[in-house]
């Protein structure tokens, strides 16, 4: 079990450790030279106007409610899907149950439009 | 003493997986620029070794050498920790992907008995980093790939679990290595449940790792390159490194949920693995410079109202042909 995190953990810091590798290899070679044009944002080559931080579409934010709604579905599924066998009938139709109940809420989301994207 | 030993083997491991994932990465850039070119009646990269098989070193070695601009007014933090976001998750997914056996020893760095939650896990930390990438730019081609691709990895991810679900439900664990086991006398893909559930679990992990059709965070038409325009040199190489070890990490999930991972006559167990998941690979590459890319609203539509109601439905079909 601790090898199990020991292994985990080390290619944390393996991961970690090959990104911030390269970047400083990278920091000792590569040339410094910058300049204002440089350093402006790349808007097409137009000057750019007023902060990127702006207002987006209320969608991206709907669709992200309906997936955490799914994902913590989902993230039931998981143990029951281990079991499956050995639970038999009633649990799969309590399963089935579930499924149904979300699946009408999706059905919902649809009818409503939080899923059309204009 | 054994400890000592023990932590010895893992560091060689690591070690291992890290020169195998740039190994492969730059093995698949070049890969897909064949590919490509071929599709197209090029040739392709041609001059650096032979068929231009290291025309990716060349490429490292130049990003290397290249100067790291930091524009304006970026959220340094987010910008920086941005490629980490990409690649380290990446990398940790290795500590459970099945490569078989050589010489009787198992090629897997560990086998967690929750392999395939862990690895779904942490493939979902992905889409993390390509939103801070964008988020931090401050670019607002940068900021809509951000968006477009988070909205679009969340949804493509309900179906792509399903179908997982549904392989566990076949195998009854959820340790990478008991599910080849399980597929010793048929292949999932075998079975016509699990067929639906493949083409589910293609057709989502397409979209999860953004590429045409699905390549809506970076339509280069719309977008400059999305969430790493502004990204230059060494952080810019980061990028597309977690990109195809992502590309290869789907493949190679494919192969084992549902092509029977390592299994396979005559060739040793890690042969067969390669050749499933890089097959995969090729024909993803193949889908990629055939197929045009679709607009975003068929693209939410499609993972809301096609993908997750069939992926469901055979969920429950699944479960009550086992039950019988």
């Amino acid at each position: 079990m601790i090898a199990d995190y020991g292994y985990v953990g080390l290619f944390l810091l393996f991961g970690i450790a090959f990104v911030a590798g390269a970047f400083i290899v990278s920091w000792f070679l590569r040339p410094r030279d910058p300049n204002p044009a440089k350093r402006a944002c790349y808007e097409c080559g137009e000057v750019v106007k007023g902060s990127s931080w702006i207002q987006f579409n209320v969608r991206y934010y709907l669709i992200a409610l309906i997936f955490v709604v799914f994902d913590v579905e989902v993230l039931f599924l998981v143990p029951w899907a281990v079991i499956f066998r050995e639970l038999g009938i009633v649990a799969f139709v309590e399963m089935i149950v579930f499924i149904s109940i979300l699946i009408a809420g999706l059905v919902y989301a649809w009818k409503k439009g939080a899923l059309e994207w204009q | 003493m054994v400890s000592i030993l023990t932590f010895i083997v893992m560091v060689i491991v690591g070690a291992v997986v890290l020169g195998f994932i740039a190994v492969s990465a730059m093995f698949l850039i070049w890969w897909e620029r064949k590919v490509s070119a071929h599709i197209q009646t090029r040739y392709g990269p041609m001059r650096v070794g032979w068929h231009g098989v290291l025309q990716s070193v060349a490429d490292v070695i130049k990003l290397l050498l290249k100067e790291n601009i930091t524009p304006e007014g970026v959220d340094k933090p987010v910008w920086w920790l941005a490629p980490f976001f990409a690649v380290v998750p990446s990398v940790m997914v290795f500590v459970c992907i099945p490569f078989g056996s050589l010489f009787g020893i198992d090629l897997i760095p560990r086998d967690l008995n929750i392999g395939i939650l862990y690895i779904l896990a942490l493939t979902s930390v992905c889409v993390l980093g390509i939103f801070m990438a964008g988020w931090g730019s401050n670019n607002k081609y940068s900021l809509l790939g951000g968006m477009r691709s988070a909205a679009q990895i969340v949804s493509y991810e309900v179906p792509l679990i399903i179908s997982v679900v549904t392989a566990v439900m076949f195998a009854g664990t959820l340790s990478m290595q008991k599910i080849v086991e399980a597929q010793k006398e048929m292949w999932f893909v075998f079975h016509p449940n699990m067929a639906l559930a493949f083409l589910i679990f293609v057709i989502s992990a397409t979209a999860e790792i953004n590429r045409t059709p699905f390549d809506i965070p970076e339509a280069e038409s719309e977008l400059v390159a999305g969430f790493h325009t502004e990204y230059s040199g060494m952080k810019f190489a980061m990028f597309f490194l977690g990109e195809y070890t992502n590309l290869f990490i789907v493949s190679a999930l494919a192969a084992t949920l549902f092509l029977g991972g390592w299994q396979g006559p005559f060739l040793p167990p890690v042969l067969w693995f390669l050749i499933k998941t890089y097959g995969i690979v090729t024909v993803l590459m193949w889908v990629r410079w055939t197929f045009p890319r679709v607009r975003v609203d068929q693209l939410m539509g499609f993972a809301w109202k096609v993908l997750t109601p069939i992926a469901f439905a055979n969920l429950a079909v699944a479960g009550w042909v086992l039950l019988k």
